[in-house]
């Protein structure tokens, strides 16, 4: 297990007029090695969720254990909390501050109090995970690279605190085709590398669909779901409800059966789909 | 025509050789049209929105809109392209001046020296259009993306443009935002106005009479989007990303299913799969 | 958030919310002139009731007006302690060591608070009923005489309706960057001043970073709606003045001249006074 989370409520601005509820009685339990999903209509409660792993929030009711960080506590182990949940924010790229690049991943290993040695190593190493030339690339300022470089230093920056769980808020939001692949691929890449639990905020259920072993569905600060693409996708009454939009690979298959063609298993990618349709024709 | 594009280059400003953003570039955008630009990120696509309302003029060549040149520094003339030529960004929080909506949305004509009271009558309109009336009087900080990009068109519309560039303006929004824009922009398409459309997202792109495809500063596609989309190396090659039911199309053409050759939604997909058993 | 787009703004339909913003204006000032000029309990106390008077015509409830005081509490009792233990005089009241009190100690205290009070009162009822951009455009409107010599009134006025409409973004883009930074372990909140003032940088290098680029775009999109200090704009929210202005002009001016009278020639406070004597 990597992290529990249980009935945890969230209000903003609590006893004043504005007073807003993001979270109601969340209750989820995220297993090592899970690539989880974390999707909803914007304002569903997904951001203020996120920012609860990593204690950017502090715990208002309710209990979260990460590993065997607990966040109830009344003094987390914040240091080690954040050196085993890295997040990667929306945007990282603006938040980019030091002269070299080399200088800005360190940022976060030096914040952990790591020792120089050990600070170089992990900065090199997570340059060149991210697929970014360490020696071409240590030296120049992170202002002057290109918007697709800028993200992966950014992202180099969290992985260079080795996290056992990534957590990525819509990582390739405004991302051309291009970079969009690169960066799932780079988060497919770390997840088999040492980050094996990835948590990811996404509203684009294509590559949720793709990528996730299950999915948290948030709806009014509430999970709805938390199951996997399939049990989720076809659940037609709760995408309703949810107000979701389906992956392209499900609409096919929705609209196939509508069609009168029923499909021997409920595919959610399109590999999966094009597997049923083949098996379809092969047994007539 | 509105907007012609005739052998035009530009090159920023830069220490040693310029590398031109845009490379002799010549287009003519029909009255009424709904054109799609796409490209990866430093194609020039951005950059070719730029040229068309004069915020940059050609480093060699000349744009015109409806017969006036951009190379010029008259203000009067400059402002009489960009009255016509009317442009949104990509974030929304950046080109918003005002904290009231109609004071944002009155920016344009109050700069063009309109009468009061025809102020007032476009405001009315423009906010008609985009289908945000009931926001007049609020401020646009508490709006959702796409309704903060909506306020940003009517702004623009306030201005009676006949053409209207959405420079990456679905960017940076979600799916609901995304589709509100495009609704919008389509519904201001048949009402007239020319729309280009400068964006990632192939799927935005299929009911637009013509995509542009744009690759190192230059025009290198230009047609129909199925045309467009037909030419599959050429796809490949300038890094666009199918729509994912067109990727389907091709895989289980591969695979021996007998689909024709066209431009697939979910629906048209599943039909044809259907079809061909 | 709504704290800084509408200050303190309090919505209601009230005649006082109705006013001219300018007028309002003008009326605050006159006050605080006023204020400075009375230095005797009975018109402390008119120009109280007259303060209550007008909250209870502009419907905002007492307990929100008197709230605004908290904000001067501090410095009432600092100055107040200050004039109360070094104003020498003739009457010694207390004497411990090296603290005296004295009789004029005690009152100049009291009315140093009560100045201080009525000073916060009154304005607040101004930010109260008048939104932030409706007292921009009273100051660009009241600055506009000053254009005759060449004073950038409208431009003042616009950069005031910018700094409206980006602090807030800016106030959330802060909390986005500290919560990132956080998130890579950073520490705000232990250490001495110069630790904490260096571990803000991380903080503020992507702020100004962020802050210059919404100003290049939004400076380009002014420019894409034909934006010029210089070109001859027309104005959509015209104030105008109405009877209710006058009306409420001429009756405050008349309390405020009622004060200066009572000072420099007729002494009401003593003629109401020696009634109850």
């Amino acid at each position: 297990m990597s992290i529990e989370v249980k009935d945890v409520t969230y209000t903003y601005s609590p006893k004043t007029p504005y007073a807003s509820t993001a979270l109601k009685g969340v209750t989820l339990r995220i297993e090592e090695g899970e690539y989880v999903g974390v999707i909803g209509k914007t304002g569903s409660g997904k951001s203020t969720f996120i920012q609860h792993l990593n204690a950017l929030i502090r715990l208002q009711s309710g209990e979260i254990k990460v590993y065997d960080i607990d966040l109830t506590a009344k003094k987390p182990d914040l240091k080690r909390l954040r050196g085993t949940v890295g997040m990667v924010m929306q945007y990282p790229e603006y938040q980019l501050f030091d002269e070299t690049v080399e200088k800005d991943v360190s940022y976060g290993p030096k914040n952990l109090g790591l020792d120089d040695r050990e600070i170089k190593e992990r900065v090199r190493e997570a340059i060149t995970l991210v697929g970014l030339d360490y020696e071409d690339i240590r030296d120049r300022s992170p202002f002057e690279l290109s918007g697709g470089q800028k993200r992966r230093v950014a992202i180099a920056g969290v992985i260079a605190m080795r996290p056992k769980v990534l957590v990525l808020d819509e990582p390739i939001a405004g991302l051309d085709p291009k970079g969009k692949q690169e960066i799932l691929a780079l988060v497919k890449k770390l997840k088999a590398s040492f980050s094996p639990t990835v948590i990811v905020v996404s509203h684009d259920m294509d590559s949720v669909a793709e990528n996730c072993d299950k999915i948290a569905l948030f709806s009014d600060g509430e999970i709805a779901r938390f199951a996997s693409p399939r049990e989720i996708f076809y659940d037609d009454e709760l995408l309703a409800k949810t107000e979701l939009d389906c992956p392209s690979v499900v609409k096919v298959a929705k609209e196939l059966s509508r069609l009168g063609m029923s499909l021997p298993s409920m595919p959610v990618t399109k590999a999966e789909l094009i597997a049923a349709l083949r098996e379809r024709r092969a047994h007539g | 025509m509105p907007i012609t594009f005739k052998n035009v280059t530009y090159e920023y400003p830069t220490e040693g050789d310029p590398v031109p953003a845009v490379r002799d570039v010549s287009l003519e955008i029909a009255d009424g049209s709904f054109v799609c630009v796409l490209g990866e990120n430093g194609s020039g696509k951005s950059t070719l929105a730029k040229l068309m309302n004069g915020l940059l003029s050609p480093t060699h060549g000349e744009v015109l809109v409806d017969g006036e040149t951009t190379n010029t520094e008259e203000e009067e003339a400059l402002f009489s392209i960009r009255r016509k030529v009317g442009m949104v960004f990509q974030n929304p929080d950046n080109q918003m001046i005002a904290s009231i909506i109609e004071d944002e949305l009155a920016f344009g004509p109050e700069n063009l020296g309109v009468p009061r009271e025809e102020i007032e009558e476009r405001i009315t309109y423009a906010l008609e259009a985009v289908g945000m009336t009931e926001h007049r009087h609020h401020t646009p900080y508490k709006l959702s993306g796409g309704q903060k990009q909506r306020i940003a068109i009517a702004s623009v519309l306030a201005m009676k443009p006949k053409t209207l560039v959405l420079d990456e303006s679905t960017a940076m929004l979600d799916p609901k935002g995304r589709r509100e824009v495009l609704k919008v922009a389509h519904e201001l398409n048949r009402q007239g106005i020319t729309v280009i459309l400068i964006t990632h997202y192939m799927e935005e792109t299929v009911s637009a009479d013509r995509v542009i495809v744009m690759s190192e500063g230059s025009v290198v596609m230009d047609g129909t989007p199925a045309k467009v989309f037909g030419d599959r190396d050429a796809v490949r090659r300038y890094h666009l990303e199918l729509p994912i039911s067109d990727y389907l199309a091709e895989k289980l053409r591969e695979a021996g299913f007998d689909l024709p050759q066209k431009i697939y939604d979910e629906k048209s997909l599943a039909e044809e799969i259907c079809r061909s058993k | 958030m709504d704290n800084i787009v509408f200050g303190q703004y309090y919505p209601s339909n009230s005649p006082v919310h109705r006013l001219d913003p300018r007028v309002k204006l003008l009326i605050v000032l006159f006050y605080i002139v006023t204020v400075f000029f009375v230095a005797d309990y009975a018109m402390y106390g008119v120009l109280f009731l007259f303060i209550v008077a007008v909250a209870l015509l502009s419907k905002i409830p007492l307990r929100v007006l008197f709230r605004t005081v908290r904000a001067v509490v501090v410095l009432v009792l600092i100055t107040s302690a200050i004039n109360l233990f070094f104003t020498k005089g003739e009457e010694l009241l207390f004497s411990w060591k090296f603290i005296s009190i004295y009789k004029e100690g005690i009152e100049r205290a009291i009315k140093l608070a009560l100045r201080l009070i009525l000073l916060m009162l009154f304005p607040s009822l101004l930010t109260l009923t008048t939104t932030p951009m409706e007292l921009t455009d009273a100051i660009e409107s009241l600055l506009s005489p000053l254009k005759v010599i060449k004073v950038p009134v409208h431009a003042i006025a616009l950069i005031m309706s910018i700094a409206l409409r980006m602090i807030p973004i800016l106030m959330e883009e802060t909390n986005k960057i500290i919560l990132a930074q956080k998130a890579r372990g950073a520490d705000f909140d232990t250490g001495g001043v110069l630790k904490k003032a260096k571990a803000m940088i991380p903080v503020l290098v992507p702020l100004f970073v962020g802050a210059f680029r919404r100003a290049d775009e939004l400076a380009l999109a002014m420019d894409a709606r034909c934006y010029s200090s210089v070109a001859k704009r027309t104005k959509y929210k015209v104030m105008k003045l109405t009877v209710a202005d006058l009306v409420a002009a001429l009756f405050c001016l008349s309390v405020f001249a009622l004060v200066f009278l009572n000072k420099y020639l007729w002494h009401f406070d003593e003629m109401i006074l020696s009634l109850f004597r």
